[in-house]
């Protein structure tokens, strides 16, 4: 977390009589559950904007009610939690909640961890006051993995919160029930919030916001989560364990390269099946959101493995015989660690395509910058920022943490957002009013960082060569433009009761044409915007903005000019007050990047992990020799916040891993996470055990998982940028190498709750016209896809996606993300 | 969360402790002396004698102590705890058990074990369910935690077995569906108390 918590920023309050120092700004009900003290609370979701739909939170500041979730501290603040009117109003309050809710915790998925189990007990509320006719509410399946119960849901509106505030989906609203009106008499005799709390319960029910019965959404599961009630429970698991016989296992999501963090809960597949199987994921909701490779891509293990001694042997001669290995990042910093001294003592060949181009791009930027890694993170963009930028980055697809982070501070930090990227996202413009999009033409990136440089640099400090360059593609024209203007007019009438004239003063609306000159900025349009009208637009965006960050996608390691962009990305931090976030490609580029010394090009024999090659080991139970799949092994992976995040075991595993190859081939320590401590000190690893890495968040929300990576900055000179070119544009048919939200890797596409497939994606427009089946047409080979229509792509570009190692699509798009491809149709 | 449990990957390795039973004699004359000693005590006849008793009571006097079992039993107390049963609904036949999970949860020598699933009525429904007789100490708990009063404790009390470790699945303890009219209202361990119906504060309803 990069706030810190200077003297000046921290205030005194009391609560109940105790004193605390509280963070200046902060909701009464946050400061009190950072200094661990309890406050009722079912509604309220931190990291997204208060509903007050359930009112528990109810509290009395300096002598007056207010609701603790969205009251802020203020100096000297009197807190008191519990006055004999508040009591009697959270009896009514959770009474109402019991009034009509099934009697089925023996069945229920929630029981043990429902919110409403534990508030009623805690509240001690042993018998019923109130009463209404029930309305009858169908069971129904939103999607492949929600499952919603109506008649369970306390409409605390967790559920459509997190889906607006933090995922930005949107797809869930509140929607009219249609149940009995409350009895009059109610409100006279009821607590008042109760009844006010009881009045919007009554008339509301959750549905897709789209008006079907289906929600068109990413599928993360958030809102499962985050229901306090068994309403909202995933399809898979409806009815098949209690909570507590699942056992929690710390791990961090292996995927995308956000680390979230999650657990594994596992328990005996079945009674003649006692191995154990997992069930489900859970996430420390409060403080990580999942996406849904995240949360349902998790039963991906190379199950029934023993140690096959002749493969063994067989995997000793291939690594003998190899001069190349080629990986990809599902792999831990341990793993690599072992692959880089392999490479140090054999000389063996590092092959991955995958995170090579992150790795040089990261090179190049260290050079332009000084800065060895980018400087802020997603956690800290969501607290601070109210202005980001995002560049290159396929954001639903390619980084669901940043996803998360654009929305959020959107919708909670009042913030404004510039897009830029080739192809359009129908969810972008939903994730505020402030977002401005620019779909430009592949190839523009470079011209995009200058309208960065231009829009935000202070121009003091920039090159007199970028300054004129930027200034070069500024005009001013002179426009006649129509305007309407009020005249006064004079005029005698003549008074029909006097017979007298007299002079009346009117007001005539005029259209005049008028010259002015406006000034255009040709960057705007040459990205795809409109120049006119931009200047309004930005100036309004930039109202009372503080704090701006930019976010970088795989988009700029995979291009051609990516040097030049890691200058300019270098030149934007010196001279702008920006801060930068990168996306690793992948689970642990990030990891590998900096471990490893990776090769541009494969050759000879070749083992793949994971991959192609001669002889392959494999996790996934394909290839020659068994590994371990990440929820079989432990280790740490580094991830976009630049933290090394340890991850445990949460199945067993019998097999040959790669830390006994790597005792035959070269001597290796007993375990795996004995290499921890071994990663590399000069990269910014720290020499720790695995064994004593913390793995939790703080009351405050502090993610206090495993260490941050020591980054340093050494001043260096403005970097010397080239200009943009134009001509490097692509023009025509376009494939953009880019994978399903939810599906990264092959591990992705193993599990059996994720049902993207591997196919060509791309607008509705567009796949009307390829019909069912095409054969994608490269310089160097040709892939033949299936198409499938996704609603939320705009425009031509089409997307094939990598996830499948054997398809090997790195190979057909080579050093770009964009090619210009042949669709022909089969 | 504690991450201890983690920490210890010497997985399958158990710590046993011996027991103190003191020395056996070594040698063979002291091993003759205590066989010796131990035969020749004079309890031996006192127990003699106490058998005598009863044969001349039981021959003369016609006075037994004991039953001719197997052919003979005695009545056994409901509130006995013997192999568990699986009751079902006298009404539809469906069994009682709504797999909450609480007898699993609240077992203490952990021998229940259920699988559950969501069925095409949308219900909840146990698909197995088995206890480990082997383990089972017939402690009760699982027929007092028992919301619906479907897992009882019957009168069979024969559980003698070539196994250690002896299953019983959800058929074997369910009441035949052909002896539903003889199965019988439990009133032993766990069954609701006969004034239940005065402790409940009644709940008002708009129906």
């Amino acid at each position: 977390m990069s706030e810190v918590q200077t003297v000046d920023n921290m205030i005194t309050i009391k609560i109940d009589g105790t004193e605390f120092k509280v963070k200046e700004g902060e909701f009464i009900l946050n400061a009190a559950r950072a200094n661990d003290v309890f406050i009722p609370a079912i509604c309220y979701l931190t990291r997204c904007s208060p509903t007050l739909a359930c009112r528990i939170c109810l509290v009395e500041a300096d002598g007056k009610q207010v609701y603790a979730c969205n009251a802020k501290v203020k100096e000297g603040m009197d807190v008191t939690t519990d006055t004999p009117n508040i009591l009697e109003e959270r009896r009514a309050i959770m009474e109402v909640y019991d009034v009509n809710h099934p009697l089925q915790c023996g069945v229920c998925d929630k029981s043990g961890e429902c919110e409403l189990q534990n508030y009623t007990l805690e509240l001690a509320v042993d018998s019923q006051s109130y009463m209404i006719p029930d309305t009858k509410r169908e069971t129904v399946n939103w999607s492949s993995v929600l499952h919603y119960d109506p008649g369970l849901c306390i409409v605390c509106e967790r559920c459509t919160t997190v889906c607006k505030d933090m995922i930005g989906d949107s797809a869930i609203t509140t929607v009219k029930r249609g149940g009995a009106e409350l009895d009059k008499g109610y409100k006279a005799t009821m607590p008042k919030d109760a009844y006010s709390m009881w009045n919007k319960l009554q008339k509301s029910v959750i549905a897709p916001s789209n008006g079907t019965e289906f929600t068109n959404c990413s599928d993360c599961g958030e809102c499962i989560a985050v229901c306090p009630v068994g309403a909202l429970v995933s399809r898979d698991f409806v009815y098949t364990s209690n909570a507590w016989d699942l056992k929690r296992i710390p791990a961090v999501a292996a995927h995308s390269s956000d680390g979230a963090q999650i657990y594994y809960e596992v328990k005996p597949t079945s009674i003649e099946n006692r191995a154990d199987k997992i069930f489900r994921i859970t996430n420390e909701w409060s403080y990580v959101s999942l996406d849904g490779s995240a949360r349902f891509a998790y039963d991906f293990e190379n199950a029934n493995v023993s140690k096959d001694e002749a493969a063994f042997s067989a995997a000793l001669e291939a690594f003998k015989k190899a001069e190349t290995l080629r990986f990809n990042s599902m792999i831990t910093n341990e793993e690599a660690m072992m692959l880089q001294t392999l490479k140090e003592k054999t000389g063996l060949k590092l092959y991955n395509p995958e995170v090579r181009a992150f790795q040089k791009f990261l090179a190049h930027y260290e050079a332009a910058s000084g800065n060895s890694l980018w400087t802020t993170d997603t956690d800290a963009m969501m607290k601070k920022s109210d202005f980001v930028i995002s560049i290159g980055a396929a954001l639903r697809n390619d980084s669901p943490a940043l996803k998360h982070a654009f929305n959020n501070v959107q919708k909670l930090n009042k913030g404004a957002g510039l897009y830029f990227h080739p192809v359009g996202d129908t969810l972008i413009p939903g994730f505020g009013k402030n977002v401005e999009i620019f779909n430009h033409k592949v190839g523009l990136e470079e011209a995009a960082l200058y309208l960065v440089l231009d829009l935000f640099a202070d121009k003091d400090k920039l090159p007199s060569d970028v300054k004129e360059y930027i200034e070069s593609f500024k005009k001013s024209e002179t426009k006649t433009i129509k305007e309407k203007e009020v005249k006064t007019v004079k005029e005698m009438v003549l008074n029909e009761e006097t017979g007298e004239e007299e002079e009346v003063s009117k007001k005539v609306t005029e259209m005049v044409e008028k010259e002015i000159t406006v000034m255009t900025n040709g960057l705007v349009d040459l990205l795809g915007g409109d120049a006119s009208k931009f200047d309004d637009v930005f100036a309004k965006m930039m109202k009372k903005k503080e704090s701006f960050s930019m976010m970088l996608g795989e988009d700029l390691y995979f291009h051609d000019k990516a040097e030049n962009i890691a200058k300019l990305v270098a030149l934007v931090e010196a001279t702008c007050d920006i801060t930068v976030v990168m996306t690793p490609p992948k689970s642990n580029a990030l990891g590998v990047a900096l471990i490893c010394d990776l090769d541009d090009d494969a050759s000879g024999y070749t083992v793949g992990y994971n991959e192609n090659g001669d002889f392959k080991l494999s996790a996934l139970g394909i290839g020659d020799l068994d590994m371990p799949a990440m929820n079989q092994q432990e280790g740490t992976l580094t991830n976009i916040g630049k933290r090394v995040l340890p991850t445990n075991a949460a199945l067993e595993y019998a097999g040959y891993e790669l830390n006994d190859l790597m005792k035959a081939l070269v001597g290796a320590p007993e375990e795996t996470i004995d290499w921890t401590a071994m990663l590399p000190v000069d990269r910014g690893f720290k020499a720790v055990e695995f064994d004593s890495l913390p793995n939790a968040f703080t009351n405050q929300g502090v993610d206090n998982r495993g260490y941050t990576l020591e980054t340093n900055n050494v001043e260096a000179d403005l970097p010397e940028v080239e200009k943009f070119d134009e001509s490097l544009v692509l023009e025509g048919e376009i494939a953009y190498r880019c994978n399903p939200a939810r599906q990264f890797n092959d591990f992705t596409d193993k599990s059996h709750e994720i049902f993207e497939t591997f196919a060509l994606y791309a607008s509705v427009e567009k796949a009307e016209t390829l019909g069912d089946k095409v054969e994608v047409v490269f310089e160097n080979g040709s892939i033949t896809l299936d198409v499938v229509a996704d609603e939320k792509i705009l425009g031509d570009i089409v997307k094939v996606p990598d996830f499948r190692a054997a398809e090997d699509v790195y190979g057909l798009f080579g050093e770009s993300r964009y090619q210009i491809v042949t669709l022909r149709k089969v | 969360m504690s991450l201890e449990q983690f920490k210890n990957r010497n997985v399958g390795t158990q710590n046993y402790k011996t027991l103190d039973v003191g020395t056996k004699p070594e040698k063979g004359m002291a091993q003759f002396v205590q066989v010796v000693q131990r035969t020749f005590k004079g309890e031996l006849f006192v127990g003699l004698g106490v058998t005598m008793k009863a044969m001349l009571k039981a021959l003369f006097a016609n006075d037994m102590a004991t039953i001719q079992y197997p052919f003979e039993k005695l009545p056994i107390s409901p509130r006995y705890r013997a192999i568990h049963e699986m009751l079902i609904l006298l009404e539809s036949g469906n069994y009682r058990c709504i797999g909450c999970g609480l007898c699993e949860k609240i077992c203490i020598s952990n021998c229940i074990s259920m699988d559950t699933r969501y069925d095409e009525a949308q219900r909840k429904e146990v698909s197995e369910y088995t206890i480990n007789f082997g383990r089972c100490i017939f402690c009760g708990y699982c027929a007092e935690v028992c919301p619906e009063l479907a897992i009882v404790h019957g009168p069979r009390y024969e559980n003698a077995s070539e196994q250690r470790a002896g299953f019983s699945l959800f058929e074997d303890m369910l009441t035949p569906i052909d002896k539903l009219n003889l199965q019988q209202e439990y009133d032993g361990f766990g069954a609701v108390s006969p004034n239940a119906d005065e402790n409940i504060k009644q709940t008002p309803l708009a129906y």
